[in-house]
């Protein structure tokens, strides 16, 4: 086939922020499947509350303290968070590298204090369908926190290295995009596992 | 990047003709060698081995159901045990749904959507590369196992607690949830391949309403499989948990509850039909096309059937429960909304007919399976609005009644058009027709042979003979119909052979194909067949809903992007204008090596929960190689 050149894109830059990146809308679409995959985990726990006469099963509810203090580093943790993102956007290699240290500290304390939780869930998964749900859902969300938290660190170490080029910043921005799925992720999980056995 | 590198950097305005062919296919082209072929990231070297894979799995698959039909030809015939029985049935129905109809109909997506929107590369090739690979590992691992004597024997939706350890105490059942495992993961890396590749990979000017429907139908899918496919995740998980760390998600005695198994799984396995139906439609629309002469009638209408299809889909699995007691009111909410599933698809009927009655149709083999689908699939939806009401199900719900419609449905509704888009695209793909006059032979057997085997099947359901029994006595009288059913199995097979051997012949001997042999309208016939790596020289630029005809014998193109490394160009949602030249990946071995990780974190954990802590670094360490950049041209813009 014959073809005219109607039109020139040379001058388009080579990377972008955003929706207007293709990894962007990866990450986008990774969140959607697996914020369905909390959702169906949360449908299953109420289900099976819905089905028992009692609730908690053959157990206390969990200890308050060491989830509501991960609820307060996560939201926190929102505003290193957006600092990482801006100086992603500016392209300053040397403020990214500063918050990619902070984020992977506050990962690091989050994943401590999320083992203290599943010691003071006050049931064992091989309890009874309670304790299995819990710890699921518990396991699920920690899987995330997990491996953003790794993303994050091998980011933090790219950033130190020849290869912190402008569009590993687009990285760094979707790295933030989904640190911040897995704080909102979090809270409905928080009522769900700590407050809805107390009801 | 400096000034000066900007200069050196040549684009493909610079170059021409074959210069320019040459040039990029030389940057495109998958590395020769047994290392090369397994470092590919080219969406039609994965697309063709998906392709070729899942066709594998259906000869096996279908070797099974042959097996079934001589077992079932008479009464009390002892060619397989009860237990072997129970074995072969489970593996074909899971090898069927797990292994060919949904990776089969991905596969023509990962081949077809890039060249359909115009771009060089399906996004995230290399987690397209992974996909392949988790997908052949799974299917690999059933099958073994299998001969092994450990094949699932728990049916193909595993219910609990006939899948619970206390019933199902050797490994069988682990082997089931772990390949669901393997396939639901290659098949969510695809979704989210097709998505980001239709959001932001159309050429420009392929605005919404110019979007080829069959990338409309894989789009719905996409979806569809990112909302459905979680939920039968969570399901393996959790029975496999059950089953090896003794968690009590369906243990009544602790709490649990069986039926939860049932939603996770329907809440899912409905969709999962739709998954499979909805891109075979998409096929019917191209094929209509270009068959019929003229543009799909009614195509805003066929869109939104698509997507209204997607969205009903999810509100109808609990009609596979009928029978488990369920309140009034909500039995009455499911068969109503079982019944609306077929406005869409009757609209969509609607449209494909008009455009058949208006068009000059040409009756060459792709034309022949489609309109075989229509006539099978009408048969299909009636006996599926049957059984959606919910007295008609209470007395059919388990017979052969039900098996037959779901063949109807599924043979009728996706393997037809799947065989005719065979016989479409094969010249794309292989540079080679197929031949018509097997063709013709494939068709009639196919369509002969498939109502033989299943037509009976409704009658013998009604007659009261159950499903999933290895055999029955000679005073049922259902010996004769179960006769009939296994010569038109046996026919049905053969047509398969025929299109084996069809391809086969014509693969040396077919008439050579030019780039656009069946005179169609859309981009993929823009180019070589089969076309090179890099798809295409320049990427064209769409003003028409169908380019190839609306252009004439011109076709307006892009020019700018890089003709030194890879470089695809993103445009936006929904005007596709350019907004940016992005690198593409390069061959990597690392999606290869991070399958074989994840491979053995699977299976070993079938065998010690500590699999999880061990496989996991080797999982980390594979990810870490696949995304750390490699300092070439690519990853240093
Ligand atoms: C040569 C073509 C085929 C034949 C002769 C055939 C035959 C059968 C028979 C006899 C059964 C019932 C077994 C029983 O209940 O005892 C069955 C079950 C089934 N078939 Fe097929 N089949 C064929 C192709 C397919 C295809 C193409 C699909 C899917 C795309 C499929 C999906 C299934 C499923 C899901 C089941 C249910 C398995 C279970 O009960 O767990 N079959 N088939
Ligand atoms: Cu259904």
């Amino acid at each position: 086939m014959k073809q005219t050149i109607v039109r020139r894109v040379g001058e388009l830059p080579t990377f972008g922020f955003g929706p207007q990146s293709g990894p962007w809308w990866g990450a986008m679409s990774f969140m959607a499947l697996e914020g369905m995959g909390f959702a169906i985990a949360i449908g299953a726990y109420l289900y099976l509350y819905a089905v028992n006469p009692t609730w908690p099963i053959g157990a206390s509810p969990p200890d308050l303290w060491p989830g509501t203090a991960e609820t307060i580093i996560f939201l926190l943790s929102i505003i290193p968070n957006q600092y990482a993102n801006r100086a992603a956007h500016q392209q300053d290699r040397h403020k990214v590298r500063v918050w990619l240290v902070v984020m992977s500290l506050i990962g690091i304390v989050l994943l401590i204090l999320r083992g203290f939780e599943f010691a003071h869930l006050n049931t064992r998964w091989d309890n009874s369908a309670y304790g299995s749900v819990v710890w699921l859902i518990l396991g699920l969300h920690t899987t995330h926190l997990a491996t953003d938290l790794g993303d994050t660190i091998v980011l933090a170490v790219l950033m130190f290295t020849s290869h912190a080029r402008p569009r590993r910043f687009s990285d760094v921005t979707d790295n933030v995009f989904y640190w911040n799925f897995v704080v909102i992720a979090w809270l409905p999980l928080y009522v769900l596992l700590d407050w809805v056995p107390r009801l | 990047m400096s000034m000066a590198a900007e200069q050196r950097d040549v684009r493909d305005d610079a170059l021409h003709g074959l210069q320019l062919a040459a040039r990029l296919e030389s940057i495109w082209r998958t590395p020769p060698g047994l290392t090369g072929a397994l470092m590919s990231v080219d969406h039609k070297v994965i697309g063709r081995r998906y392709i070729v894979t899942a066709f594998t799995f259906l000869v096996l698959g279908g070797l099974l159901a042959i097996l079934m039909r001589i077992q079932l030809s008479g009464a009390e015939n002892r060619l397989l045990s009860p237990d072997l029985y129970n074995q072969v049935f489970t593996m074909h129905g899971s090898t069927m749904m797990f292994l060919f109809a949904v990776p089969v109909m991905e596969a023509f997506a990962v081949y077809l959507v890039p060249l359909m929107v115009g771009t060089r590369n399906i996004a995230f090739p290399r987690l397209n590369a992974f996909s392949y690979w988790m997908f052949l590992f799974g299917g690999c691992f059933l099958w073994i196992s299998f001969l092994f004597n450990v094949g699932p024997d728990v049916g193909w939706f595993a219910y609990t607690p006939l899948s619970s350890l206390q019933f199902n105490p050797s490994k069988r059942a682990d082997v089931w949830a772990q390949m669901i495992t393997f396939t639901e993961v290659a098949a969510l890396a695809v979704a989210v391949e097709i998505i980001v590749t239709v959001f932001k990979q159309r050429a420009p000017g392929m605005t919404l309403d110019r979007i080829p429907l069959f990338v409309w139908s894989m789009l719905v899918t996409a979806f569809l499989v990112m909302f459905a496919m979680p939920s039968i995740m969570v399901a393996s998980t959790t029975l496999i948990l059950d089953r090896l760390v003794s968690t009590r998600f369906y243990d009544p005695s602790s709490g649990g509850n069986v039926l939860l198994w049932q939603h996770l799984f329907w809440f899912f396995g409905h969709p999962e039909v739709y998954i499979i139906f909805i891109p075979a439609t998409g096929m019917v629309s191209m094929i209509l096309a270009t068959f019929a002469r003229r543009p799909v009638i009614g195509y805003p209408v066929i869109v939104l059937s698509l997507i209204a299809t997607g969205f009903l889909s999810f509100g109808l699995w609990v009609h596979h429960m009928f029978v488990t007691g369920l309140p009034h009111l909500a039995a009455g909410l499911f068969t109503a909304s079982s019944m609306l599933i077929a406005v869409p698809s009757g609209l969509q009927i609607f449209c494909w007919i008009a455009t058949l009655w208006d068009g000059r149709p040409v009756y060459r083999t792709p034309l022949l399976f489609v309109l075989g689908f229509i006539v099978i699939f009408v048969i299909g939806g009636l006996s599926g609005v049957m059984v959606a009401s919910v007295p008609i199900d209470t007395q059919v719900h388990d017979t052969y009644f039900v098996v037959a419609h779901f063949h109807y449905v599924l043979i009728g509704g996706a393997v037809f058009p799947l065989v005719g888009a065979v016989y479409y695209w094969f010249p794309k793909i292989c540079g080679r027709m197929l031949s018509e006059r097997l063709g013709r032979w494939n068709f009639w057997l196919a369509f002969f042979g498939f109502n033989i085997a299943f037509f009976p099947m409704h009658i013998l359901g009604l007659m009261g003979m159950p499903r999933r029994v290895y055999t029955y006595t000679l005073e049922m009288g259902w010996e004769r119909l179960n006769l009939l059913s296994s010569v038109g199995a046996v026919m049905f097979a053969l047509s398969f052979a025929v299109l084996l051997a069809n391809a086969i012949y014509s693969l040396r001997k077919g008439t050579p194909a030019n780039d656009n042999p069946w005179d169609a309208s859309t981009l993929e016939w823009a180019t070589a067949s089969p076309p090179p790596p890099q798809n295409f020289d320049r990427i064209p630029i769409v003003t028409h809903r169908e380019p190839l005809w609306a252009d004439g014998d011109t076709l307006p193109v892009v020019a700018g992007l890089s003709a030194e490394r890879r470089e695809v160009l993103l445009t936006s949602l929904a005007e596709a204008e350019p907004q940016i030249r992005e690198a593409s990946p390069e061959p990597s071995i690392w999606p290869l090596l991070t399958a074989i990780a994840t491979t053995i974190f699977f299976i070993g954990s079938i065998f010690t929960p500590w699999a999880v802590l061990w496989g996991t670094p080797p999982m980390a360490i594979t990810l870490i190689g696949w995304f750390w950049p490699t300092g070439s041209k690519e990853d240093e813009e």
